[in-house]
């Protein structure tokens, strides 16, 4: 394909601002699909995904689309971007495959903080960018006021906006116009040796990993021999081609286009996002610029609730792997919880995506220890570590500093709450930064947070102090010193391994504090007092007792029924089964997620 | 020790249903009542000649018959006498053998207390819960604490010289004044045998409704022990032994019906829902009255389903019964018993027992310690399989 009629873009946008329905209207409008295969939001494929209403893995859609100005077919390829800052590096690098972005505004909402964080990231990649003002059908809409929201924070050329209303369909031949007449063409060269970027990937158990790629230079077909220049592994393409949303195989990919290409790769491991495709004979110089490893961010340990099915979850986080190359898991022992993994994962929304997906889809159940971030700790003998594991922090003694991982934080809120969310801030650590007003009612501000604070429950208590209007988003900033140390919780003096965390010294006495209780609450009452402890070193800052069990007896032997009664006994005895055994004490999984809930709120 | 039977026999009617009640009762027409009581002497009939085939003994002597319910006192006195006679027709009532009849006050007079005297019966077991009248009306109890009293005094006027009250606490609203005030009525009526049941709440039953609703206050564990252990010290004090964990008597006055439970002598159970035991086998009649009344009328015996248990099965029935009495069961007259069962196994689980102070041995004997009892449980729980 000539690639002046080839046009290259995404939709970005904040959550629920209407990406989904926009890219529908797209599809519908040029034909791809018909109206009655619209199963809503084609895009966003896994039922995870659907029932979350978040997009996690991309996909690529070719649109063709008569241009009225020259009554020209054009070639658009649509790129889904995840929509998650988990998968941050991954909207990196789709934005990448692209020379354009349709930047989607809720024309009530406003802008909010994914809108710029997304935006950011456009800008970086020198995408064009389109404003798209959605849902301009509701009664409160204020485009103009948004426009002045997105020229004022991003300093965007305003001419082009569109404005639409992506459930009525209004505007979406105008956004189709506006792709093909402000999206550059590609400019890539076909005689040019093959480099082809790796956008995503995906697992198919017949056809091994596939890899989505974006052509820059050369082209590519089946039987070309490939080489992945991060691996140096070479393989024999198989097969070419595009989904228009359905699969289909083309003759060929050449510079500017998009597809996905088949060559028996083994795993998912061996296509990192972000790396370059070239062809073993005739190589590209170097690389694309922009590849990194990802770097999992939230560790926590999962163990089988029941120890039979150690095996289970190993076979079950293989098979996932094969699909989700960002998680990383070992195996590792508590002495509370048996046989289990330290897994690794990108965020919270990753750990609980592949948490649900393990019980959801291979039937275990998990019980997990709180995430915690990975800390730089250099020791006495000057030493550098990463910990990532409560159970491996060093002794008080050899540590000579700590260093936290931190993220730059973007919060967008209406003024009213600025005091209540500074408040929040600063309990978590935050460090201001800056604050700008995008109007007179709203704000955003910056800080630097601790990643580890922000893990728990902060999008919550985000949420609930400013009324569900604020939004937040962040960016991985480094490495910064941080006092911290190591909380641990000992049930009748016998420390729970899978109840450590790392805590900051400030707020180690009210997080203790915190979960004793929380413990005090779920553990049952047992035949012995159960004194339960918050330690720091050898320093107990907590304490609370639950009283000996006093009532367990079951009274009428009515009429001689002895084989209910025996049900009933049998049934308290199964029910024990389901208890974790420390030392004489038995703690039912909930105790486990009290940790995860240090406040007594809900989760996420 | 002689071979020997009990019978139970089930009587499924009530005036109206308790706000606690989850026994197999209902109130019945009149017409149904006449249809059971065909059916309960069918039955009899049935398994006395079936008995042949269930083993190699010959049928024993009954040693113990307990009408229970439900309300048998609802049945009039010819009624009774009917049932009893169709018993006495095909089982061999021994001498002496101990017949309890069931009644809740308010339900008896002196002629029907007579009749049942008449009709064989020599022990009476009161269903009187409470002698507080806003508990009662609360439970849902169709007495008052007046009528209890009442009953019990014509009770012996009648000649019966075996007499039980049924007390219950740990109800909504009881204090321990109440509970307190409860057994001294009841010490002050010198009834031979006391129960004091602890409430159990049942999901769908009104006060289980109720209960998972949060509109009725059941008193705490702390309370609820201390209840339990007020009622052991108050009525040993009044010189009742405390024989089995629910159960006290003058010395002697054991129900020896309901000790055969505990030490697994064997049973036969009639009527509705029913439960039975010979050896190792346990079964258990249907629970549901056409289902019942269709299997005699074609001549069946209304089994609904059963279990032949194995030697470790009945093992843990041993413990599990015989624990209930406070005098311990006797280790060496197990092992005799049975020799094949794994015994090693279960001298660890009493060691184990015995590290932490659940159970006590002295000599061959086997007992729970004091602070097992209301804790019994987590000790039976220990010899399930
Ligand atoms: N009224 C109105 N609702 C819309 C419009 N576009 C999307 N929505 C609704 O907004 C919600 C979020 O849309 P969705 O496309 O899933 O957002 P995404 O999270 O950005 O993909 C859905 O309930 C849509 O039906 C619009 O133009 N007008
Ligand atoms: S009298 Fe007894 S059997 Fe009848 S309903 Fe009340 S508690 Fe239940």
């Amino acid at each position: 394909m000539d690639q002046r009629f080839i046009r290259n873009f995404c939709i970005i946008a904040h959550i629920d601002h209407g990406k989904s329905t926009l890219a529908d209207r797209l599809l519908q409008h040029t034909g791809a699909i018909s109206e009655r295969e619209m199963v809503n939001q084609v895009l966003d494929q896994m039922d995870l995904e659907r029932e979350r209403g978040i997009t996690i893995k991309m996909q690529a859609v070719r649109l063709e689309y008569q241009y009225p100005e020259d009554e020209l077919v054009y070639q658009l390829n649509l790129i889904d971007t995840p929509g998650h800052v988990d998968f941050s590096y991954e909207v990196s690098r789709s934005l990448a495959a692209c020379e354009g972005a349709l930047l989607v505004v809720d024309a009530v909402q406003g802008i909010e903080a994914q809108t710029l964080a997304n935006a950011y990231l456009a800008i970086e990649n020198d995408l064009e960018i389109i404003p798209v003002i959605n849902k301009i059908d509701l009664p409160g809409a204020q485009p103009d006021q948004v426009k002045e929201e997105l020229e004022k924070a991003l300093g965007l050329d305003m001419e082009r906006t569109v404005l639409t209303s992506a459930k009525l369909g209004w505007g979406t031949p105008e956004v189709l116009a506006a792709i093909v007449k402000y999206v550059p063409p590609p400019r890539g060269n076909v005689r040019e040796p093959l480099r082809a970027l790796i956008f995503d990937s995906y697992y198919d158990s017949y056809r091994g990993a596939i890899p989505y790629i974006r052509v820059v230079d050369g082209e590519i077909q089946a039987g070309t021999i490939i080489k992945i220049m991060a691996t140096g592994k070479s393989y024999e393409v198989d097969e070419v081609g595009i989904f228009a949303p359905a699969r289909r195989t083309v003759p060929r990919l050449s510079a500017g286009e998009v597809g996905y290409l088949a060559a028996s790769i083994r795993e998912v491991k061996d296509i990192r996002v972000g790396d370059t495709i070239t062809v073993v004979d005739k190589p590209a110089a170097g690389p694309l610029p922009g590849y990194r490893p990802v770097r999992p961010m939230v560790f926590c340990g999962l163990y089988p609730a029941d120890g039979g099915d150690f095996d289970a979850l190993r076979t079950a986080l293989d098979k996932l792997q094969l699909n989700d190359a960002s998680l990383v898991y070992e195996p590792e022992t508590s002495k509370a919880l048996g046989f289990g993994f330290r897994c690794g994962f990108l965020g919270l929304l990753h750990q609980e995506i592949v948490q649900e997906r393990l019980e959801r889809e291979y039937h275990l159940e998990l019980i997990s220890t709180a995430p915690n971030v990975a800390y730089r700790v250099t020791r006495t003998d000057g030493q550098v570590v990463m910990v990532d594991n409560p159970a491996q922090w060093p002794p008080p003694g050899q540590i000579a500093m700590v260093e936290e991982p931190v993220v730059k934080a973007t919060i967008i809120s209406p003024t009213a709450y600025i005091g209540n969310l500074m408040d929040l801030t600063a309990q978590k650590r935050g460090r201001f930064l800056q604050m700008d007003y995008l109007s007179p009612e709203r704000v955003l501000l910056e800080y630097i947070l601790p990643l580890g604070e922000i893990i728990f429950a902060f999008f919550d208590q985000l949420k609930s102090r400013s009324r569900g209007y604020a939004s937040f988003d962040y960016e991985v900033a480094g490495y910064e010193e941080a006092d911290m140390g190591r909380l641990d919780i000992l049930l009748n003096g016998e420390m729970v391994d899978a109840l450590s965390t790392i805590v900051h010294r400030d707020k180690a006495y009210q997080v203790g504090r915190q979960l004793v209780t929380r413990l005090r609450e779920v553990i049952p009452r047992q035949l012995f007092e159960v004194v339960i402890q918050a330690a720091v070193g050898h320093k107990v800052i907590a304490r609370e007792a639950v009283k000996p069990l006093r009532k367990n007896v079951l009274e009428k032997c009515y009429g001689g029924d002895v084989t209910r009664k025996k049900k009933l006994l049998e049934k308290q005895k199964e029910g024990k089964k389901r208890l974790k055994a420390v030392g004489n004490v038995e703690i039912p999984q909930e105790a486990f997620l009290a940790v995860l809930q240090p406040s007594g709120g809900q989760g996420r | 020790m002689d071979y020997d039977l009990g019978i139970y026999l089930h009587i499924p009617f009530c005036r109206r249903k308790c706000n606690y009640c989850d026994f197999l009762s209902f109130v019945p027409s009149p017409e149904t009542v006449t249809a059971y009581l065909e059916a309960l002497k069918q039955e009899m009939a049935l398994a006395a000649a079936a008995w042949p085939r269930l083993t190699s003994f010959p049928l024993p002597s009954v040693t113990s018959v307990y009408l229970g319910g439900g309300t048998p006192s609802l049945l009039s006195g010819e009624q009774l006498q009917d049932v009893l006679d169709g018993l006495r027709r095909h089982f061999g009532v021994a001498p002496g053998a101990e017949i309890t009849v069931e009644a809740n006050p308010g339900t008896v007079d002196a002629a029907w207390l007579a009749a049942a005297e008449a009709a064989g019966a020599n022990r009476l077991s009161l269903g009187v819960q409470a002698f507080n009248d806003r508990l009662l009306g609360s439970m849902g109890r169709l007495h008052t604490a007046r009528e209890a009293r009442d009953a019990v005094s014509l009770a012996r006027e009648c000649g019966f010289s075996n007499v039980g009250i049924d007390l219950i606490y740990g109800l909504p609203g009881q204090s321990l004044a109440d509970w307190r005030e409860t057994l001294a009525e009841a010490v002050g009526l010198v009834p031979e045998h006391i129960s004091c049941y602890g409430l159990e709440i049942h999901p769908g039953m009104p006060w289980g409704v109720l209960a998972a609703r949060g509109e009725i206050s059941l008193p705490d564990e702390d309370l609820w022990e201390e209840m339990f252990g007020f009622t052991d010290s108050f009525l040993t004090g009044c010189g009742y032994r405390h024989y089995e964990i629910a159960n006290y008597c003058r010395p002697g006055r054991e129900s020896r019906h309901n000790l055969r439970y505990w030490q697994r002598r064997d049973y036969l159970g009639f009527g509705l829902g029913a439960a039975s035991m010979v050896g190792c086998r346990r079964w258990r009649n249907h629970e549901k009255l056409p289902a019942y009344l269709a299997a005699l009328e074609t001549g069946k015996l209304p089994v609904a389903d059963g279990e032949e248990m194995t030697v470790a099965e009945v093992l843990a029935e041993v413990f599990i019964l015989g624990l209930r009495l406070l005098n311990g069961l006797d280790l060496e007259r197990a092992a005799r018993e049975f020799p094949e069962a794994d015994w090693p196994r279960v001298r660890q689980t009493i060691a184990r027992l015995e590290a932490v102070g659940l159970v006590e041995r002295c000599g061959p004997v086997l007992r729970l310690s004091r602070r097992a009892w209301p804790v019994a449980n987590e000790v039976f729980a220990e010899f399930l399989g």
